[in-house]
């Protein structure tokens, strides 16, 4: 015989009662639900820029010309550059690209002038730091038709004749100089060079501080809390051996993702083994501190599972990883420089594609050491030896 | 004697919750003291702070000759704390818990200890197993031997016989009976009575105040009840008819049976002699 069934309208009116119910009692949730839509509205919204402009530029002018004052000027004029400072010789380029503090370096050469007077193949030499492809892409698009209009003002009377025909401004040759672009680190543009790299970061973000915010309260929520604190065991003897093993398994990924990385990608590695080397262990260690930092406040697995996501959605977006650091507005870069990914992007980067080391990158080495001893020191504070 | 526990005056609040008020008490070494009182009544809340789980708001004493408030860690090395809930880890097995709890203590000859206490329990053939497998009378077996693996002077047990069938819970009072014997101090939470009649002593405690502090035969004796008790077709549902009347302070069926209970035995017997005629 068979059961006659039917949809009891009040029976799901109560189950989602309950449901919503319970969704109130946890207020956290609750707040994760509004915040985190909220953040990626922002976040999106404002913050992100797959067309960065006022890129920081250097600009080594050998020529002093009244030209090559119109072509820096011109180069300026297309919003993507910002010159931040006048160098000297080819040594402090070099010095500001590997350093990251500037994204471009235009060099016009002493014969310029000269050169476009007579109509002898003026260049002006623009590097690129190309690590990422994305954030120099739309900047060098804009270079390509700057050399039929940079000199406009320049070239009359007697020099008119330098003038690209108009019309027939785009044909070869016709410009009366040439934009020599060369891509620094990264010359065929390849985005895995970049993305792969980055991803060591995301990874280890995503398992370290997730595992890690689980810790102790899986501990709470089985009742094996209890037990443990009944024990003489000291807070910093529960921190170091609950993090140590997964200090390993980080060190794991890590070699699994560089493996990876060269063997699939053939992402160069140019040096820079101590930078990395160093970066890599405080950002394991700040990974681990963290996620024990959010153990000690959450509640029940599920909230510090929310804490890690929370943590997780600015690591991807406004680090650096996903879309360029300097498309970004002031704001969130200063956002940026607080989260610990943004840092240890740039040690690993500038290892792997750069070959720079810590003379280079010394000042995110720092900002990582300083958040290891901040968020281990807080966690430290946090945890209890009492069941308050 | 030396006492083992010896607070005063100790109070707690959570929140606005003053779930411990004004709680002193004093327990003997090598005695076994039952811990009674209703749920929420702040029993766990008591032995939480007396072995170091939890500061006091207020109050003092001393646990083992250590201060509740300044030495919980000499406390908590000489102390087994068995919760009320299973607390070890399930998906570790019944050796390897073991010796978790050897190695937090610091113990020495530690696969010894732990063969050992498997021998007691007769777990040896089993120490592979997860201790997440195990029924609820042995995981309250296995919890008693960690909770007594570092030999601890003072044993604190939380409601250790919730949920465990008679006759587990009889060969666990007689294992208590025997740690105490070898000198160890116990304090037992329970809500069963044959248990409280197992203690040397008893400590009643109700909405945070400690009541009664006794032997079980001088607490009947205070208490000045007197209790009758009626058989008969029908009398299990007298309760009603009886409650609030003249002496009756408690009318509650017994099986077939009714228990009338009262501190006033004239009066009782008289609204029990009216009452006959019902």
């Amino acid at each position: 015989m068979k059961e006659a069934r039917s949809i009891s309208g009040l029976r799901i009116l109560a189950i989602m009662a309950k449901e919503f119910t319970q969704l109130t009692r946890d207020r956290l949730t609750y707040a994760m639900i509004l915040a985190v839509p909220i953040m990626q509205l922002l976040l999106f919204g404002y913050a992100i820029n797959n067309d960065p402009r006022h890129l920081p530029a250097v600009l080594l002018d050998q020529d002093r010309s009244v030209m090559s004052r119109s072509a820096a000027e011109a180069i300026r004029n297309t919003g993507y550059f910002a010159f931040v400072k006048e160098v000297n010789s080819p040594r402090e380029i070099d010095e500001a690209i590997e350093s990251g503090k500037a994204q471009f370096a235009v060099t016009i050469p002493g014969d310029f002038e000269r050169r476009v007077v007579r109509g002898d193949g003026a260049q002006i030499l623009v590097e690129a730091d190309a690590s990422d492809p994305t954030t120099v892409g739309g900047a060098v698009a804009a270079l390509a038709g700057l050399p039929q209009t940079a000199l406009q003002g320049d070239l009359k009377g007697a020099l008119a004749t330098r003038q690209p025909a108009p019309g027939g401004a785009q044909a070869a040759g016709a410009a009366p100089f040439e934009m020599v672009i060369h891509r620094r680190y990264n010359p065929e543009n390849i985005t895995a060079y970049n993305i792969v790299p980055g991803l060591l970061g995301i990874v280890l973000s995503m398992t370290l501080v997730m595992m890690t915010s689980l810790a102790l309260t899986r501990e709470r929520e089985r009742g094996t809390m209890e037990t443990l604190l009944a024990t003489p065991v000291e807070p910093l003897e529960v921190m170091l051996g609950k993090l140590a093993p997964y200090v390993g398994i980080g060190l794991v990924q890590t070699a699994i993702i560089l493996t990876l990385a060269r063997l699939l990608f053939g992402v160069p590695f140019m040096g820079g083994w101590g930078a990395l080397s160093i970066g890599v262990a405080l950002f394991i260690v700040g990974s681990l501190s963290l996620g024990f930092f959010f153990s000690t406040l959450a509640r029940s697995q599920l909230q510090a599972m929310q804490m890690s996501v929370f943590y997780l959605l600015p690591s991807l977006l406004l680090s650096g990883f996903m879309f360029p650091f300097r498309g970004m507005p002031a704001w969130a870069q200063a956002i940026g420089q607080v989260i610990p990914v943004t840092h240890f992007l740039r040690i690993v980067r500038g290892a792997l594609l750069k070959g720079v080391g810590l003379s280079e990158t010394w000042p995110s080495v720092l900002a990582l050491a300083a958040f290891v001893l901040v968020v281990g020191a807080l966690s430290v504070a946090r945890y209890r030896t009492t069941l308050d | 004697m030396a006492a083992a526990i010896d607070v005063h005056g100790l109070n707690k609040s959570f929140g606005d919750k003053h779930v411990v008020q004004d709680v002193s008490l004093t327990v003997e070494e090598g005695r076994v003291t039952g811990f009674l009182g209703p749920n929420g009544s702040g029993k766990t809340t008591t032995m939480r702070m007396v072995c170091g789980l939890l500061q006091p708001d207020s109050g003092s004493g001393t646990c083992l000759g250590y201060d509740i408030l300044t030495e919980s860690r000499q406390i908590k090395r000489h102390t087994g704390y068995m919760t009320q809930k299973f607390s070890l880890y399930e998906d570790l097995t019944i050796a390897e818990n073991l010796l978790f709890v050897a190695r937090i203590y610091g113990m020495d000859r530690r696969a010894e200890r732990v063969d050992k206490a498997l021998e007691g329990l007769g777990l040896t053939g089993r120490r592979d197993q997860l201790a997440g497998t195990l029924s609820g009378g042995w995981k309250q077996r296995l919890a008693l031997a960690a909770a007594v693996l570092h030999e601890p002077k003072l044993l604190l047990l939380d409601e250790p016989t919730a949920g465990v069938d008679p006759k587990a819970r009889r060969e666990f009072w007689d294992e208590i009976h025997r740690l105490a014997g070898e000198g160890l101090t116990v304090m037992v939470s329970t809500h069963y009575m044959d248990e409280a009649e197992r203690c040397h002593d008893i400590a009643y405690i109700a909405y945070g105040r400690l009541i009664a502090r006794g032997t079980v035969a001088e607490l009947i004796d205070q208490s000045g009840l007197t209790t009758f008790r009626g058989e008969g077709p029908g009398a299990d549902r007298l309760g009603e008819a009886l409650q609030g009347r003249p002496g009756v302070e408690m009318a509650a069926p017994f099986g077939a049976a009714m228990h009338v209970s009262g501190s006033d035995r004239a009066a009782l017997e008289a609204t029990l002699r009216t009452c006959s005629s019902i």
